[in-house]
């Protein structure tokens, strides 16, 4: 089974950051109020090149993710489109609280991107590597959480978060992964996609981890193994339908994201199906520990956030569940 | 907008202003009564005098902002809008009841009027910072923001990195005013965490000191005039005020930080502000 709305070749690679990047200079072009911070990580969040273009519309807030959110929510109060961005382990990790009141309380429409999620930070160790964000981020009312799968998307989303007029919450990743998507694939805030159509067991993905789940997809169909991927990028609001439809079609469903499986991706997932349509499930992520050093690649092995733990834990609940029902 | 109100009509509102505090306090059953009481002057001075504002449109394009970081302190604003005529008198005995506009701490979404939700402490000067660079960016000279801070709060490291940001960019339409009441809720502030010496402080972090009398309405509207003639810096006005301004027994005890008076304290308290402490005769009596 070929894979829908993707690019034919996936052998470029690129950081989701870039896509970022480019999305905000794109942007800034478009609609003159969107404005930008940065606590002091301009370059490695890729504010930048926004920055060198509209030095009137940048603010550098120096190491103070406190006040980084709080400004933003200061400029939206006044109608600008404020992007706001530093590492995912101190914005939001240092400034939830400021986000719950400044931001979402008080209902202001800042764009919080938080670079560098996810263990695949590598050499920067646990402090640096953000596993909770998005638990932490899901948590609130009004917020929107984003979580792109490569950096064409990420520049889709950006551009979308330009004109929603809610608190969003982005989420970036630092090492270069393939660029599999085109402009042509399909994205809308709030929309999730089969990006592979299959029977047997549904694999729901988010962020880095989409296209491990799509690698895991064609080893799981080695084994005859028809694995349908479906694409969340946005985790609130999740798109209930695309998952409960794959879920009724193939009752088995695998979730992968490069964050802490309590309260991420595979909680929201579970909140779902727990509701509306109990399936038996397994959640790929970070099992309640932390990072460590090392290279991005080795990193992911080590803690099972690559294609070959996905497709482990889809041959298990295919076998545990066939084993339970006979 | 209603016409400036001289320094006397100011005293007397600041005056009635007490009054209302202290019966909203009382019906409301808990709530802050230090501070507000100590910070009516101001509120008279802002509303009625200081501030270019439009009780009936509140959303005004043209309208200066302020932002109260110290939401506690929300019962004086509650009651000077009303007199202002943002919302009826009546209104303000909902405060802090269930489906009330007048939310224990200020939520900007629920009444017109807030320019911010606040509560949390530290995250007002930074907001206020933010609107008054995108009204720089806007070119929008003829606004200004101006935000109250609490002196307790200054213990919020978020308070000091937008002091470093404020001098950083000095938008030029920023006034800060910090309530030097020299209380908070476990005690004295020198006792629980020393904000001494506070004007060093500012000094060094960049900004224009003005240190001034709060409960002197003509001190606070000096001040703020002041303030507008500096440019070179932001400006803070450290106002000293009497925590429990009006209110002989609550006057400088930080015990009246955070509760509100019960019946027959509201009674004691509203027959001294009525007389202005044995002063004159109370037309209630």
């Amino acid at each position: 089974m070929a894979e829908m709305h993707l690019k034919k070749d996936w052998g470029q690679e690129e950081s989701i950051r870039k896509g970022f990047g480019r999305g905000l200079l794109e942007a800034g072009k478009a609609d003159k109020n969107v404005v930008a911070a940065c606590a002091d990580l301009t370059e490695s969040t890729q504010m930048i090149h926004f920055a060198e273009a509209f030095p009137e519309r940048f603010l550098e807030v120096g190491v103070a993710e406190q006040n980084l959110v709080t400004i933003g929510a200061g400029l939206a109060a006044i109608g600008k489109i404020p992007f706001v961005s530093s590492y995912a382990a101190f914005s939001p990790g240092r400034n939830w609280e400021q986000i719950r009141t400044t931001v979402c309380i008080n209902d202001r429409p800042v764009k919080i991107i938080g670079s560098h999620a996810g263990v695949s930070v590598g050499p920067d160790g646990a402090t640096h590597q953000m596993l909770e964000d998005i638990a932490l981020m899901r948590a609130l009312p009004n917020m929107v959480v984003i979580a792109p799968c490569d950096s064409v998307e990420a520049q889709k989303a950006t551009l979308a978060m330009a004109k929603d007029k809610r608190p969003n919450y982005i989420r970036l990743s630092r090492a270069d992964t393939p660029v599999f998507t085109s402009p042509h694939t399909p994205f809308e805030i709030g929309k999730g996609y089969v990006f592979r159509a299959g029977s047997d067991v549904t694999i729901v993905a988010t962020g880095t981890m989409t296209y491990q789940a799509l690698e895991a997809a064609k080893l799981l169909a080695n084994k005859d193994i028809s694995a349908e991927v479906v694409h969340i990028s946005t985790i609130k609001p999740l798109d209930g339908e695309v998952i409960l439809a794959s879920a009724k079609k193939t009752r088995h469903v695998v979730t992968a994201e490069e964050a802490q499986i309590n309260g991420g991706l595979g909680g929201a997932v579970a909140e779902l199906l727990g509701e509306r349509l109990p399936t038996s499930m397994i959640r790929v992520g970070m099992a309640d520990r932390f990072g460590e050093s090392g290279e991005p690649d080795e990193l992911l092995k080590h803690f099972g956030l690559d294609a070959e733990s996905i497709a482990r834990a889809a041959q298990k609940i295919l076998t545990d569940h066939t084993n339970h029902s006979h | 907008m209603g016409g400036k109100l001289t320094t006397k009509e100011l005293q007397k509102k600041a005056n009635d202003i007490r009054v209302d505090i202290i019966r909203m306090l009382e019906h409301a059953g808990s709530g802050h009564s230090a501070g507000p009481l100590g910070l009516a002057d101001i509120f008279s001075a802002l509303y009625f005098h200081i501030l270019k504002h439009d009780p009936k449109n509140p959303d005004w394009q043209e309208r200066d902002i302020l932002v109260q970081s110290n939401g506690h302190c929300v019962p004086v604003r509650y009651v000077t809008m009303a007199h202002a005529g943002y919302f009826p008198k009546a209104e303000l005995m909902t405060l802090r009841k269930f489906g009330s506009r007048l939310q224990g701490h200020p939520e900007r979404l629920r009444l017109p009027g807030l320019e911010t939700t606040s509560g949390p402490l530290g995250s007002g000067l930074s907001q206020a910072t933010g609107m008054a660079l995108a009204l720089k960016m806007d070119n929008a000279r003829d606004r200004r923001v101006y935000v109250l801070l609490s002196d307790g709060e200054l213990d919020e490291g978020n308070s000091w990195e937008a002091a470093m940001l404020g001098a950083k960019y000095n938008p030029g339409n920023l006034i800060a005013l910090v309530d030097r009441n020299n209380i908070q809720i476990d005690g004295p502030t020198e006792t629980v965490m020393p904000l001494e010496s506070l004007r060093a402080k500012w000094e060094a972090f960049g900004w224009f000191v003005l240190e001034i009398n709060g409960n002197d309405i003509e001190a606070i509207i000096g001040a703020y005039d002041m303030a507008k003639a500096i440019v070179e810096k932001p400006v803070v006005i450290i106002a000293h005020t009497v925590p429990g301004k009006g209110v002989d027994f609550m006057e400088y005890d930080f015990h009246w930080h955070g509760k509100p008076p019960d019946h027959k304290e509201a009674i004691k308290a509203l027959h001294e502000l009525r007389t202005l402490g044995g002063k004159i005769k109370s037309e209630h009596q």
